[in-house]
């Protein structure tokens, strides 16, 4: 042993490093560079990707610092529930600080992959003007920029490669951001623009697509009409990822005629999205590709009943990842099972957002699916009703579950038959899908499925919980068992102090917990934030001013502690105590 | 119901009768501690509306915005006929703000009376996005105008063939969203 660690350290640095390139993962980067200092001087000098799952766990500057050689950052700022407006806007997650830093770091960065971030068209100005080899910028979740910052990012980025924007607030200031796009620029690999409101300019979108002649991937918005498509699908046959704008057209004309023709040619679309307008009568254009595609996103398309929904996947026999409305049905997934054999992941959305009427599938449909496509790994499912046989027939048919979250309409619905809680169906979930990384549970609970998820998941890094449990024993569980979480957030239960306390040093493996709602005192989190200075402990409060002398008894509306090497963040608003 | 230190009113949830959770845990308090997903009624708190409202269902902003089933500002025409009437009529369901102003501009539009009690001659339908034919009020509002493809203003008479009974009909129309 000890004569093959000499061998090794007598390799000179470049073939350590060569070696290193063949490692893709943070997680492997991370492992290497613990072994000993010269492969930890090495990984950092050769590192060019790094992942910052939450940007204020680190500084700029320390990142640059160990990470000279960055060229593709990726960093996530608010938690995730700020999806759901548990977050006031104006929290955080600034992107502006880091690209400052990494403008004076001489930083050659080309990549910039962003989630849940403040962006502001003065950060994307920036990066437009220093970083000259900027090849891909993908934003998600993202707010706080204009389509003047993306004109910025057109106009000066000459090597640019990609520009995916997906599900972003974005103001458009009717400027023309993709007449920006200079002539010279014939680099465009992805686009995607199908969350921009405003129109854009058609002849410009046709010419870029023309001279790009590497695009593989197109996501229009909902302002590219059907005939414009049609001119697009003519020019560039050799897409691989569609995403459609508008939809609706008379299908006895013209150009849907040459529609269909010009789908035809486009023997290489594997992935179709968009159809944010549509009309059911333009559907049949699609068909003749259906057999070629692995993805399908119609969880955007309002108003298509069920039966037009099957008319199309039926014929999607390739599908991998299907993605649809509740309006599918019951029914409409029972076809799915049948037609979609290699399907690998399920999202059924809901239709009607506001949760108060009914949603057309159930226990029944997510059975269905489980007992037809033996692939599946992951699952998102909005449902009416569930019950403990069918999660126990599912966990039978797909031990192989990577994600699974369920969420039934009304958070504490006991099993619709027994009117037990649904602790047995999700203690057979986790009991079988020994891989199981992500959760997220719903319905009537006790503490028992929480004894079942820190007994049997193993894996789990991620868990959302809402309305759930009896008591602490409940987190207790979770906390003890669970020894590779990453990030729990849990709203709504009897969670308290014995809970938050009995094990402060297992935040510090975690990126993160959110309690809202729950039974934690003001005190309890003060010791917390006492005890271990590496965590942060932030308490979010938008009703009242935040008093210096609270009462420890009082209990917290809102907390998100995370863990931190560079202390109390200095851009918290007024209404975040960081205690 | 139970007041908690935040003033926030607990109510029941909507759950079948029976629901298992207090037999299961064994005792009330718990339920009372769980903030439970409050039923739809007229009679909430400020602050128990705004909780039932914040985050749940857990469907990302983005999604809730560009859900088709916000339809602010768009029209709603649906076509109604009434059986006798030789012609039928189209009705804008958006401006409508619960039943009560639907059946007035539907007796408004027919110069009839459909009203409420057992002397109604008449019993709305409407005809939902599966094709199938509903008695109106039993939904909320927003629901039923989400839904609505097409009413007919049927005759009483017709309806009581299937042994249904105006004023238990129109009972239900009497509750709005």
């Amino acid at each position: 042993m000890h004569s093959f660690h000499s061998m090794l350290n007598y390799f000179p640095e470049e073939v350590l490093e060569h070696i290193f390139d063949f490692l893709t993962s943070h997680r492997d980067r991370n492992a290497v560079s613990l072994v000993c200092k010269s492969w930890y001087a090495v990984e950092r000098f050769s590192r060019e990707k790094v992942f910052v799952g939450n940007c204020y766990a680190i500084s700029p500057e320390r990142l640059i610092a160990r990470f000279p050689r960055v060229r593709s950052l990726t960093l996530k700022g608010k938690p995730h529930f700020a999806d759901f407006n548990l977050v006031p806007n104006d929290w955080g997650g600034y992107v502006q600080p880091w690209i400052e830093s990494i403008v004076r770091g001489r930083v050659n960065l080309e990549e910039l992959r962003l989630k849940r971030m403040l962006v502001s068209d003065e950060s994307l100005e920036l990066l437009a003007t220093f970083f000259p080899n900027f090849k891909s910028l993908v934003l998600v979740s993202c707010e706080g920029f204009t389509t003047d910052g993306l004109a910025a990012i057109a106009s000066n980025c000459r090597f640019l490669r990609e520009l995916d924007l997906q599900e972003n607030e974005v103001e458009d200031r009717r400027g023309q951001w993709l007449s920006c796009f200079p002539d010279s620029c014939t680099s465009l690999v992805s686009l995607n623009f199908t969350c921009l409101k405003g129109e854009v300019n058609l002849a410009s979108l046709e010419r870029l697509v023309a001279r790009c002649r590497n695009l593989r991937s197109l996501r229009v918005n909902n302002a590219v009409p059907l005939d414009a498509l049609q001119r697009i699908l003519a020019q560039a046959p050799q897409l691989v990822d569609l995403g459609t704008g508008s939809f609706v057209h008379d299908p006895d004309t013209e150009s849907y005629n040459k529609l269909e023709t010009s789908m035809q040619k486009c023997t290489s679309i594997t992935s179709l999205s968009g159809f944010l307008d549509v009309s059911a009568r333009c559907l049949p254009a699609v068909y003749p590709i259906c057999g070629q595609l692995t993805s399908l996103n119609l969880s955007y398309a309002p108003g298509i009943y069920s039966d037009e929904l099957v008319k199309l996947i039926c014929y999607c026999n390739r599908l991998e990842r299907l993605l649809v409305l509740d309006t599918i049905g019951d029914k409409g997934l029972g076809v799915v099972a049948s037609s979609c054999k290699e399907l690998q992941e399920l999202r059924v959305f809901l239709s009607d957002v506001y949760g108060i009427g009914n949603t057309a599938v159930t226990e029944e449909g997510l059975v269905a699916i489980s007992a037809g496509c033996p692939k599946l790994n992951s699952i998102l499912y909005f449902c009416q009703q569930m019950t403990n046989e069918a999660l126990i027939m599912v966990a039978k048919n797909c031990p192989n579950f990577i994600r699974f979250r369920l969420c039934t309409l009304n958070p504490t619905v006991p099993d619709a038959i027994t009117m037990q809680p649904l602790d047995e169906g999700f203690g057979a979930i986790v009991k079988s899908c020994k891989d199981l990384k992500r959760l997220s549970i719903s319905g009537l609970l006790t503490d028992q499925v929480f004894l079942y998820i820190g007994r049997y998941a193993k894996q789990l890094e991620m868990l959302s919980i809402a309305f759930a449990g009896d008591s602490d024993k409940g987190m207790l569980s979770v906390l003890n068992g669970c020894k590779k979480l990453k990030k729990l957030e849990i709203r709504d239960c009897p969670f308290g102090n014995v809970a938050l306390l009995a094990d402060m040093g297992k935040y510090e493996t975690m990126r993160s917990l959110w309690m809202s709602s729950c039974e934690v005192t003001f005190g309890a989190c003060k010791t917390l934030a006492q005890k271990m200075p590496r965590l942060n402990v932030e308490i979010i409060n938008e009703n009242d001013q935040i008093e210096a002398s609270v009462d420890d008894k009082q209990k917290v509306e809102k907390m998100y502690l995370y863990r931190t090497l560079v202390g109390p963040r200095k851009d918290a608003p007024g209404f975040v105590w960081t205690l | 119901m139970a007041k908690d230190g935040l003033g926030l009113e607990i109510e029941l949830t909507l759950a079948l009768p029976g629901g298992g959770g207090s037999e299961a845990s064994g005792s009330m308090e718990k339920k009372e501690k769980k903030r439970v997903f409050s039923e739809f009624s007229g009679e909430e708190t400020n602050t128990a509306k705004k909780n039932k409202m914040v985050g749940w269902p857990p469907v990302c902003s983005y999604r809730r915005k560009n859900s088709f089933s916000e339809e602010e500002g768009t029209k709603m025409y649906v076509k109604v006929s009434m059986d006798g009437a030789p012609f039928l009529r189209k009705i804008d369901l958006s401006p409508l703000e619960g039943y009560s102003s639907l059946l007035m501009s539907l007796e408004k539009l027919f110069c009839c009376y459909i009203g409420e009690g057992e002397s109604s001659e008449y019993v709305p339908i409407y005809e939902d996005k599966d094709g199938d034919w509903m008695l109106v009020g039993d939904v909320p509002w927003k629901m039923f105008s989400g839904s609505c493809k097409r009413l007919r203003i049927m005759k009483s008479l017709d309806a009581k063939g299937i042994g249904l009974h105006a004023k238990d009909l129109l009972e239900g129309i009497s509750i709005e969203a």
